[in-house]
């Protein structure tokens, strides 16, 4: 745990700089992170998915998997890698200020 | 006179009747279980059956042999479950209410989940998650003569989380008696990036399939396979080749479930996680496979839940609030060939870490380290699991895990 200025806010990140307050997350902020993991613009498609990603954090307490934003979020799987390519689960969390999800044993 | 309803009659269900029923009035208390088929299944015991070390018989007993008296047992397929009226409907038409509903209803493999899986099954697809399946998987084994054998994990969750690794290691052992070890070429697809979720563990499996030589394709998330090219497909369009493919399909929840509106995406219960109360309905539990848990789907987690869920539910039918908190306890024996095995326990938020079990410093079983003793404690405890546990009977472990004995 430490603290990491990113777009010029003071916000709490782990080891891995996943963010772990939520609540200190701004669009900011995500667009900084997004250029730290090599996507230079968000896009409509990308801000649909991050949007969704927090809406649903809000309700459950868990980052949504893969699974659950193609069934429930309308975006699908393969849109994802296409947005997010190689770790879409990884990434998408990364940059919406959410943990990344658990993968459940 | 209060009635209890149960859905499943699986180690969850099981479980649940024999403790509940000594301890609610029999004048008070009815108590039902439903369950579409008239077997009880050792689900653990499938994995043994491709490789010729179990046969049906071992892993088959009758469910009526383990509902114990008072308790009635239904059987038949369930239609849906109406919350809002707290009642079920039955696909012959019978109606059971109830006051209080448990859901124990599992997860279930899903060949249909994955296109192409369907069409190559029982050819070059197998899977050993149903009993027919791991019984034909038996068979192909008999004569296969060796090539690319690929094990894929195609979603997760799912039952039994080191059943793959222990298929693959079996596997590895039973190549060798074979004689044809050295035809054979193992691979391993995840979609994780390690070999298990937990650090520790993954690290210990991940040493041991590469000293079996088996290859790990990681982060390999399977969108089809391709039937003609004999290949795994993935969402970012890698493909792994095989000649025999056994992988562990999508699990998901009872239909009913989703049919009924009350499952997530993959039609399990969103609970409580630490008293399995129902998220939506305040006279609805979910109990095993069958609900939400961030920990594993595995029969041990069944059984200390149902302990937790035992004492919290005699309290909350008497308007008390439930103390029990349910910490998400699993103990897994991992069978890893040549009279070997593996022990893991952990819970929600204390990963699988080595040392002695369940007596700290004795024993006699060893966490995270393949021994002859964690072997004969996994092959004792199909016995344990028909004659204790299922019958509500004590066993000498408690619910909650413990650190002492092991080592960080």
């Amino acid at each position: 745990m430490a603290n990491q200025v990113i777009a010029g806010h003071e916000v709490a990140v782990d080891d891995e700089g996943f963010m772990t307050d939520p609540s200190q997350w701004s669009e900011e902020i995500a667009t900084v992170l997004a250029k730290n993991i090599a996507i230079d613009t968000l896009t409509d498609d990308h801000w649909k998915v991050i949007k969704w990603l927090r809406e649903d954090f809000a309700v459950e307490g868990e980052t949504a998997t893969l699974r659950r934003v193609s069934t429930l979020g309308g975006v699908g799987t393969k849109e994802m890698y296409t947005l997010f390519p190689k770790k879409p689960a990884k990434k998408m969390s990364y940059v919406a200020g959410l943990p990344k999800p658990k993968g459940c044993v | 006179m209060k009635k209890l309803l149960v859905l499943g009659a699986g180690t969850a269900g099981t479980t649940a009747v024999n403790r509940l029923r000594p301890r609610l009035d029999a004048d008070d208390w009815k108590i039902t279980i439903v369950d579409q088929s008239q077997t009880h299944y050792y689900q653990p015991g499938f994995l043994f059956i491709p490789f010729g070390i179990y046969g049906q018989r071992d892993v088959e007993r009758p469910r009526s042999d383990f509902i114990a008296p008072g308790i009635d047992m239904v059987v038949g397929e369930i239609e849906l479950i109406e919350p809002a009226d707290n009642r079920v409907r039955m696909a012959d038409g019978r109606v059971l209410d109830y006051d209080y509903l448990v859901i124990a209803t599992g997860t279930h493999a899903r060949p249909d989940q994955t296109p192409g899986f369907e069409e190559g099954y029982g050819d070059t697809i197998h899977e050993f998650y149903t009993l027919p399946g791991a019984m034909a998987l038996a068979e192909k084994l008999r004569t296969w003569e060796g090539g690319r054998l690929v094990v894929n994990i195609m979603e997760y969750p799912f039952k039994c989380p080191v059943a793959p690794l222990e298929f693959t290691f079996l596997a590895d052992w039973w190549f060798r008696e074979q004689g044809i070890r050295d035809k054979v070429e193992l691979i391993y697809a995840t979609p994780m990036a390690d070999v298990f979720t937990k650090p520790v563990a993954a690290k210990h499996l991940g040493h041991l399939l590469e000293e079996k030589g088996v290859t790990v394709v990681p982060d390999f998330y399977v969108e089809r396979i391709d039937n003609e090219k004999h290949a795994l497909v993935s969402f970012d369009e890698r493909e792994v080749t095989f000649d025999l493919l056994v992988p562990v399909p999508v699990n998901m929840g009872a239909e009913v479930i989703g049919r009924s509106g009350m499952g997530d995406e993959l039609n399990h219960v969103p609970v409580d996680k630490g008293n399995f109360l129902s998220r939506d309905h305040d006279n609805v539990f979910a109990i095993g496979d069958a609900a939400d848990l961030p920990t594993s789907k595995a029969g041990s987690v069944a059984h200390f839940a149902v302990e937790v869920f035992t004492e919290n539910f005699l309290r909350y039918i008497e308007g008390l609030s439930m103390l029990e908190e349910f910490d998400g306890h699993a103990n897994c024996f991992i069978e890893s060939g040549h009279g070997k095995g593996l022990l893991i326990d952990f819970n929600y938020d204390t990963e699988p870490l080595p040392g002695k079990f369940p007596l700290p410093g004795i024993g006699p079983f060893t966490l995270l380290q393949e021994t002859p003793a964690n072997h004969w404690g996994k092959m004792m405890f199909r016995w344990v699991y028909w004659n204790i546990l299922l019958r509500g009977r004590e066993l000498p472990l408690p619910a909650e895990m413990m650190l002492a004995g092991k080592e960080r």
